[in-house]
């Protein structure tokens, strides 16, 4: 398959692509996607920074505006930050358990397609000129009142992707618990795929609230519905609960995939086993039990009366509790090791006064009292950014610069990868420290425009400076891509020469079904393990080689989430277009015909001969 | 001696963050210069909540420091194996405990100032003869605009709010359309007006607004509300009792004799202008437009504009251009510029402080 790609057609590639069920691949896909959505959100921060550096602007007009800062804050949650995750989750975490694929592929690309398509559905909107404007949590009365479809899009776009990182949750979750290669045990799982997988018991919890909010929502705006209409009966507060309930779990969603992450940059990179690795694990899912029981310190300014506050404000505290130890852990993994700074060590060094600060304004914040003063001004801004672009992005940074050879076979131009660190890590503090103290001087959060006079103007152009700075970091990595593709120089399995997991045991990019024999696990580590024994593969096979059992690719899964996406357009055109009706019918239609060819369909996949295994070992200077 | 000491590092201390978080921002409208005891109370917490965070960062920022000096591989050879420690269960504790410490020393001021800020028991109190004891404002947010009402009095203003300095002052909150967020930052934290219930809370003033640079503090809405939430601006003027006693007085006697300084103007207000606007003080909330008596007396034209006459005739002129989406109709056009001149006389003559 993989082996003979480079001698097909563009037709038969863009086939292979579109019916791939190969985890690697549709890792790659996530990639892509949620890479054009990255740089999508991050043309609406620069128009936002643009708008603010100076008072008084009508670079944009107002509604245009919200229509900015809602998709910025959406995609870039939803689209970007979530989706580039799943792609790592997707290339790197079968190899580190001794898998050959996720436990269900066809589930695995059609959360792919849905997500693709919610997005598409969602960014349509631009070209409707009907742009969700309440912002990224849509509150109630607001969504209410929005006029045009903007706030259906977002409802509907955000139900159809949601539903892709539901299934794509589960996958996980099942994979992990029973995928792992012979000897796994759970406390000798990298953190990579704990964080994975408790982030996906967090996803299997939190996204079913926000389908629910979002179904209420749209059967409000557009079957008038009154879940939400306080005239009618309804209650706007209940949005903020469900939003919350979900959206509070939804960052650590993110985080925790970033902790993950950092936590095999810093013990790679220090050549050292991972400080308190049980502790580290004890952490992970403690943050994952706590982050559902603080959801309301999003709502402390809503007037729950102070009994919930202070509930909610020493319970969010308690979370610092659990991510100090982590910090701790990373510092103490360090200590003692031999550092070597690459540039997603760099990215790992960086990230730990960033996150520090994000983390400390999160536990000021927690003080509801406090929060009062802090709550929708610049503060939050400020905090948020800080632990989402100062832990998630930077994450992603280091992870796409970390395993770039195992996904691509190539390897990232150091020089360049540290340009980019550089713009945007200064770019970043330039333009997020400053907006702390613009909310300790009073500017509230998402104004389209601000009056001089008030001490705002050079602390805001600053900002807008730094997001810059960054955006020339983000191109400089976009070179670096383009340009390591093009000389395309290929890297052997361990190109950072200290690998520990299993993934570094394997060729870059690894061959389809990843491992010709299971291997066999014997530690935490186990690469390293083997490697200090003297084993210079780091693998021991836990198995003979023999067939392997593969799955057939399929076209069925972005056949039906196409279908969601037409009936999308005919839910919101239902009532004003005579076309609505039958499209709305016509899409679903489509989908359960979709659905029903697969359950019909009598797909047992294929079988890898032995022969072939044994060929391709033998082509690869055979395996000792 | 030693006790002095300490207290003098503990001050000092205190004094170096000072400086450091009320370096800047404006009087009118910074939370680092609180102008109440809400806001100071608050205050506090941000500077013990700062210190202990300072606190933090300084143990990380030092550890971190010493392990990317001391432990680089290019110091220590390409060859060197560390040792594979797992981890050490008393340094654990330790970087448990002392955060649980930390926690615990935010957790206890955090719990009793919710609490204290939260407390309205006072609120509708009355005393022997049956008068409020306190005073309370009905805050109603509309879009664009704020309506306060003082339900003891009888009186309601808009876009500028008036109260007494040195006393509790109750609020009842409410949004008429969709939800707002009532925040004047120098004075104390914001408070949601919902849609669907009222919700309560109370602010002191402790400066008087006159010393200020435009003689008001800002108020703002700081919930996202639809595309002029940037310009959902407010003021407050605080004054002594006894000032605002008057106030209030003249408030009342707008009912029946105001005086007109463009009787033209006055009258095309009656044609074109007073299904919406109330040009008397007396009266309760719910009027569509913002009530005009004190519009004479204000600080800005619909929040935010100069207050001239030439930026009060663009406003009325073109009210969509200045703050799309709001509920005002234009008037361009339908008034002539000669109208238009007398009806901004008009309104500028609006007073009960002159």
């Amino acid at each position: 398959m993989s082996s003979v790609a480079q001698k097909k057609g563009f037709g038969a590639t863009l086939w292979d692509w579109l019916t791939t069920v190969d985890h690697k691949k549709i890792g790659i896909l996530y990639f892509l996607g949620g890479g054009f959505f990255f740089v999508v959100g991050g043309i609406e921060a620069m128009l936002i920074r643009w708008q603010l550096h100076k008072p008084n602007n009508d670079f944009v007009s107002a509604g245009l505006f919200n229509d900015l800062i809602t998709m910025h804050g959406t995609t870039m949650i939803f689209l970007a930050a979530m989706p580039i995750l799943f792609g790592f989750m997707n290339a790197i975490v079968p190899l580190q358990i001794g898998a050959r694929d996720v436990a269900f592929p066809f589930i695995n690309s059609l959360g792919f397609w849905m997500f693709f398509f919610g997005g598409l559905f969602l960014n349509l909107s631009w070209f409707f000129q009907q742009v969700p404007d309440a912002g990224w949590t849509s509150y109630a009365s607001l969504s209410i009142a929005s006029e045009g479809h903007g706030v259906d899009f977002y409802a509907i776009g955000l139900q159809i992707a949601g539903g892709g990182t539901l299934m794509a949750g589960i996958n996980f979750l099942v994979t992990i618990i029973n995928m792992r290669a012979p000897g796994m045990t759970y406390m000798r799982m990298p953190l990579f795929t704990w964080t994975t997988f408790v982030a996906s018991a967090m996803i299997l919890f939190a996204f079913p609230p926000l389908t629910v909010g979002l179904f209420f929502l749209t059967f409000d705006r557009m079957f008038g519905g009154n879940f939400f209409d306080h005239t009618m009966g309804g209650n706007t507060i209940i949005w903020e609960h469900i939003f919350w309930i979900f959206g509070h779990p939804e960052v650590y969603i993110l985080i925790l995939p970033a902790f993950g992450i950092f936590s095999e940059i810093f013990s790679t990179f220090s050549r050292k086993r991972l400080f308190g690795y049980p502790s580290m694990v004890f952490a992970t899912v403690l943050i994952g039990f706590l982050g559902f029981m603080v959801w309301a310190h999003h709502m402390f300014t809503v007037g729950l009366g102070p009994t919930a506050n202070a509930i909610f404000a020493v319970a969010t505290m308690a979370i610092a509790v659990p991510t100090g130890v982590k910090i701790f852990n990373w510092l103490l993994t360090m200590w003692g090791g031999s550092i070597r700074v690459t540039t997603p060590m760099l990215y790992a060094l960086g990230f730990i006064p960033s996150f520090v600060m994000g983390g400390v304004t999160g536990v000021m914040q927690g003080a509801a009292p406090l929060d009062y003063q802090l709550h929708d001004s610049y503060f939050i801004v400020a905090h948020f950014h800080y632990v989402i672009v100062g832990g998630v992005v930077l994450g992603i940074l280091a992870a796409t610069h970390y395993w770039w050879p195992k996904m691509f076979g190539t390897l990232l131009d150091e020089a360049l990868g540290k340009v980019t660190f550089w713009f945007f890590f200064i770019g970043f503090h330039m333009t997020f420290l400053i907006q702390h103290w613009l909310g300790f001087w009073g500017m509230p959060r998402r104004v389209w425009t601000f009056m001089d006079g008030q001490g705002w103007n050079s602390a805001n152009l600053i900002s807008t400076i730094g997001a810059f700075l960054m955006a020339i970091g983000v191109i400089v990595l976009v070179y670096n891509v383009i340009i390591t593709s093009v000389k395309n120089v290929k890297v052997a399995n361990d190109p950072w020469g200290d690998g520990r997991t299993l993934e570094w045991a394997i060729e870059s990019p690894p061959i389809y079904y990843n491992f010709p024999a299971t291997p066999l696990v014997r530690g935490l580590d186990t690469v390293w393990i083997e490697k200090m024994e003297g084993n210079e593969t780091g693998l021991t096979p836990a198995e003979p080689i023999k067939d392997i059992h593969m799955p057939n690719g399929s076209i069925i899964p972005i056949l039906m989430s196409f279908g969601l996406f037409i009936a999308g357009f005919g839910a919101m055109f239902r009532t004003e277009e005579s076309w609505g009706l039958p499209v709305l019918i016509f899409g679903l239609l489509w989908t359960f015909v979709a659905m029903a060819a697969r359950s019909l369909q009598d797909d047992t996949g294929y079988y890898v001969k032995k022969d072939e295994i044994l060929r391709d070992l033998k082509r690869k200077g055979g395996q000792k | 001696m030693m006790k002095g000491l300490k207290k003098w590092r503990l001050f000092s201390l205190l004094a170096v963050l000072t400086v450091f978080l009320a370096g800047c921002g404006q009087e009118e409208l910074s939370t680092l210069l609180p102008a109440g005891q809400v806001g100071q109370d608050q205050f506090n917490l941000l500077l013990l909540s700062s210190a202990i965070m300072l606190f933090v960062i300084l143990v990380v920022v030092v550890i971190y420091l010493i392990a990317i000096v001391r432990f680089r591989r290019s110091k220590l050879g390409e060859d060197h194996i560390p040792e594979q420690v797992e981890g050490s269960h008393k340094l654990e504790l330790v970087w448990t405990i002392i955060p649980i410490l930390l926690v615990l020393l935010l957790a206890v001021p955090t719990v009793y100032y919710t609490y204290k800020l939260g407390d309205v028991s006072a609120m509708g109190a009355v005393d022997d003869d049956g008068n409020p004891e306190n005073l309370v404002v009905d805050v109603t947010a509309k879009l664009y605009w704020w309506e306060f009402e003082y339900p003891d009095l009888g009186i309601v203003t808009a876009q500028e709010l008036v109260v007494p300095m040195d006393e509790k002052v109750y609020f009842n909150l409410l949004a008429a359309d969709v939800k707002h967020s009532f925040w004047i930052p120098a004075v104390g934290g914001k408070l949601d007006t919902n849609v669907e219930n009222v919700n309560k809370f109370y602010l002191v003033f402790e400066k008087d607004s006159k010393n200020l640079k435009d003689g008001v503090f800002y108020g703002k809405c700081a919930e996202l509300c639809g595309p002029s939430h940037a310009l959902m601006d407010f003021k407050v003027k605080t004054m002594p009792r006894a000032e605002f006693d008057q106030w209030v007085t003249a408030m009342q006697a707008t009912g029946e004799n105001q005086v007109v300084a463009n009787p033209a103007g006055e009258e095309i207000f009656q044609q074109s202008c007073i299904g919406c606007h109330a040009t008397s003080g007396v009266g309760e909330t719910g009027a569509v437009g913002p009530n005009l008596a004190t519009f004479g007396d204000r600080n800005r034209v619909a929040g935010f504009m100069d207050h001239t006459k030439e930026d009060l005739i663009d406003w009325i002129k073109y009210p969509q251009k200045h703050k799309p989406g709001n509920k005002m109709p234009g008037f361009d056009g339908q008034l002539s510029d000669s109208e238009l001149d007398d009806l901004a006389e008009y309104l500028m003559g609006l007073s009960v402080e002159k």
